[in-house]
């Protein structure tokens, strides 16, 4: 016995249907290119600063990973403080916001917190060195003084107040509403019948939270860490601003010496740079690039079972 | 009336649905208690130590922290240890929240107050800084260059970013939609300062000039940092048109780039819209990259191709940074650009809002 194989039925392959695809193909290769393009364009203007001879680069330093090295450890010191700082407080806004304000409120009390982010950064740096820093100031005296035998509180304490400890606590302000964004999302994810039976068994409402939302949502909540510290670690003009910085490598929090960071020093150099310097501001940007697309990759690896959140909607 | 005899029956007999409770209303009194308390150290603070200023802030934050511990007290004395665990989480929980809307009162009162002064008086928005020496001029060539950076970075940034949403969404199969989700994600992620140095070094290259500067390379940093927000928010707009109707189109035999082109775009328009509007409102306010790759300039400069462009942000930061010898008037023009910047910003957002609300189709019932 033999069979006819099935027919296939073939669409008829329209031109509008042709370039229309196309046109998206191309569109979305384009991304592929332009992100190549960063980094290949980025690479090409490092290599002179990556082979610079002894006593070319800036700041006398004998080759490229000396100049750099300081302030690869300002920038991931500065956002860790500031992820330190950020953590918690974002958990508990979220869970502020998803589990104990009021159902008819708690949109618009998302939305005061969202408002956050559409300060651009420049104004947070304005804010920072004129409001923050002389406000803090008293403070860090007082916990220079009074813990000072603690290493990060002692040295010299700062009169102006513009240390790394409020450079991270202005970045802290700026990565909140993201984080909070996120896990607001992922808290609001826990099935509802897990919290209604862990208040059926008698549990109070933080009992519910600790065993119920909060071993759902811990992906989640690590994720939003790695966008947060993504955000710190390439923020600028905040930075620039209030960091009064110094070419040293120290954990000191409250002295005027402060490690500065790479995206700062980029800021403050670019405009008077020349010839070789200009390399190795791009190569200290490439290096930034470099470790804030891996902190993102390992965010979008520890998210990527759960689609709905990401930094842009 | 039945009530009240009921209640009076029960004169003497603890009712047993409140007993071991903090009496109601009692939270709300505690807290009101800490702040008047706190209020009234701070003002004896003040008049022993002379402080020019009362500080409000610090006042409503200790105050709060003096309630947590306090609630913290009284409910393990009356109601026990889990309880009490509940109440102190619940108030740090509130806590957390009025820390985080600290910052942006603060933050919002200061721009209002040190800018808007200077910000309605008639120089500000008719002059440039054009060889302005003392305490006038304006943010006018600002604002030209930022309104033609944007708008160019929207012109390139909107068609790439639709039309890879629709490939992800109508087309994408495979490993090549995986890639490209998998990389707008990550590029959501790149610090604006290296969206910059990357035009720099593009635009350094083909034209061989170390010391490139224009307007359109910052457009092409912005679009940078753009088109992945675009895509997000399109693709998430596109992803709620209801197949249904993709299947009523195809079934009348319209081909599939009509169906898009008519019924899954139109459909889903204002929420385009919308997440355009906050993509730019997101990257109107972008310095770092404007700095490194439009420059600065006092003058005006319409030629989006040619010379240094002047943008708001980067006018905020030269005007504090590079402050010349009448400080305040730096300084005031700072603040005063700060609160255009950020009333440019909220517009945006109040307008993406409003679209979403008021054209967003009435899917279902």
């Amino acid at each position: 016995m033999t069979t006819e194989p099935p027919r296939v039925i073939k669409a008829r392959v329209r031109p509008g249907d042709r370039v229309f695809s196309s046109a998206t193909i191309i569109a979305g290769s384009l991304i592929l290119a332009i992100l190549a393009a960063v980094a290949i364009f980025l690479v090409v203007q490092s290599i002179p600063a990556l082979v610079a001879p002894k006593g070319a680069l800036p700041d006398s330093a004998p080759n490229f990973w000396v100049y750099v090295g300081p302030l690869v450890f300002g920038t991931v010191w500065a956002a860790a403080i500031a992820l330190i700082i950020a953590t918690p407080l974002a958990i508990g806004i979220a869970l502020f916001i998803s589990h104990y304000a009021p159902r008819r409120i708690a949109s618009a009390l998302g939305y005061i917190v969202d408002l956050l982010a559409a300060v651009p950064s420049v104004v947070f740096g304005l804010w920072g060195v004129t409001v923050l820093a002389p406000a803090v100031q008293p403070f860090y005296a007082w916990l220079n003084t009074n813990l000072g035998w603690i290493p990060i509180f002692g040295g010299t304490v700062s009169g102006t107040g513009r240390t790394i400890l409020t450079v991270a606590i202005v970045l802290a302000v700026m990565i909140l509403p993201i984080m909070t964004a996120v896990n607001r999302e992922i808290f609001l994810q826990t099935p509802r019948l897990h919290e209604e039976a862990a208040l059926a068994l008698g549990a109070t409402r933080w009992e519910m939270i600790r065993t119920a939302v909060l071993p759902f949502a811990r992906p989640g909540i690590v994720s939003s860490a790695m966008l947060g510290l993504g955000r710190a670690l390439g923020e600028t003009l905040a930075v620039a601003i209030v960091l009064s910085p110094a070419l040293v490598v120290n954990f000191f929090l409250l002295t005027s010496q402060n490690p500065n960071t790479i995206a700062a020093n980029i800021a403050n150099q670019f405009a008077e740079a020349a010839g070789l310097g200009v390399n190795a501001l791009i190569a200290s940007g490439l290096i930034l690039f470099v470790i804030t697309f891996a902190v993102n990759a390992i965010a979008r690896f520890v998210v990527s079972r759960r689609k709905a959140f990401s930094g842009a909607n | 009336m039945s009530a009240q005899t009921a209640t009076g029956a029960n004169v003497g007999i603890a009712n047993s649905l409140t007993t071991g409770k903090l009496p109601r209303g009692s939270v709300w009194m505690v807290l009101l208690g800490s702040w008047v308390l706190m209020s009234i150290v701070f003002l004896l603070v003040k008049t022993a130590t002379g402080a020019k200023d009362f500080n409000i802030v610090a006042a409503i934050f200790l105050g709060t922290v003096l309630f947590d511990v306090l609630i913290y007290v009284l409910s393990l004395l009356v109601e026990g240890v889990r309880k009490a665990t509940d109440r102190l989480i619940t108030s740090l929980v509130s806590t957390a929240f009025i820390v985080a809307l600290l910052p942006l009162i603060s933050l919002l009162y200061t721009v209002v107050a040190n800018g808007l002064g200077r910000m309605i008086e008639p120089s500000f928005f008719s002059q440039s800084m054009r060889n302005v020496t003392d305490a006038s001029g304006g943010v006018v060539h600002a604002l030209y260059g930022t309104i033609e950076i944007t708008l160019a970075a929207t012109i390139i940034s909107v068609p790439i970013g639709l039309l890879t949403s629709i490939y992800l969404v109508e087309y994408g199969r495979g490993w090549l939609a995986r890639i490209i989700t998998f990389l707008v994600d990550v590029m959501t992620g790149i610090p604006s300062i290296v969206a910059g140095l990357f035009a720099f070094s593009l635009f350094a290259l083909i034209t061989n000039n170390p010391g490139y500067r224009s307007g359109f390379g910052g457009a092409v940093a912005l679009s940078v940092l753009m088109i992945p927000i675009v895509v997000r928010s399109s693709e998430e707009m596109l992803k709620l048109v209801p197949n249904e109707l993709r299947e009523a189109s195809f079934a009348l035999g319209v081909p599939k780039w009509l169906t898009v082109l008519k019924i899954v775009i139109p459909t889903a328009l204002p929420g385009i819209t919308t997440g355009v509007t906050l993509a730019i409102a997101r990257v109107i306010g972008e310095t770092a990259p404007l700095l490194i790759i439009a420059g600065t300039t006092a003058s005006m400069n319409l030629n989006l191709f040619s010379d240094r462009m002047m943008s708001v942000p980067v006018f905020v930061y030269m005007q504090y940074a590079a402050q010349g010898a009448d400080q305040n008037a730096f300084v005031s023009r700072a603040w005063a650009a700060a609160l255009t910047l950020i009333l440019i910003v909220m517009a945006l957002n109040l307008i993406a809002r409003l679209v979403a609300r008021i054209f967003s189709p009435k899917l279902g019932r």
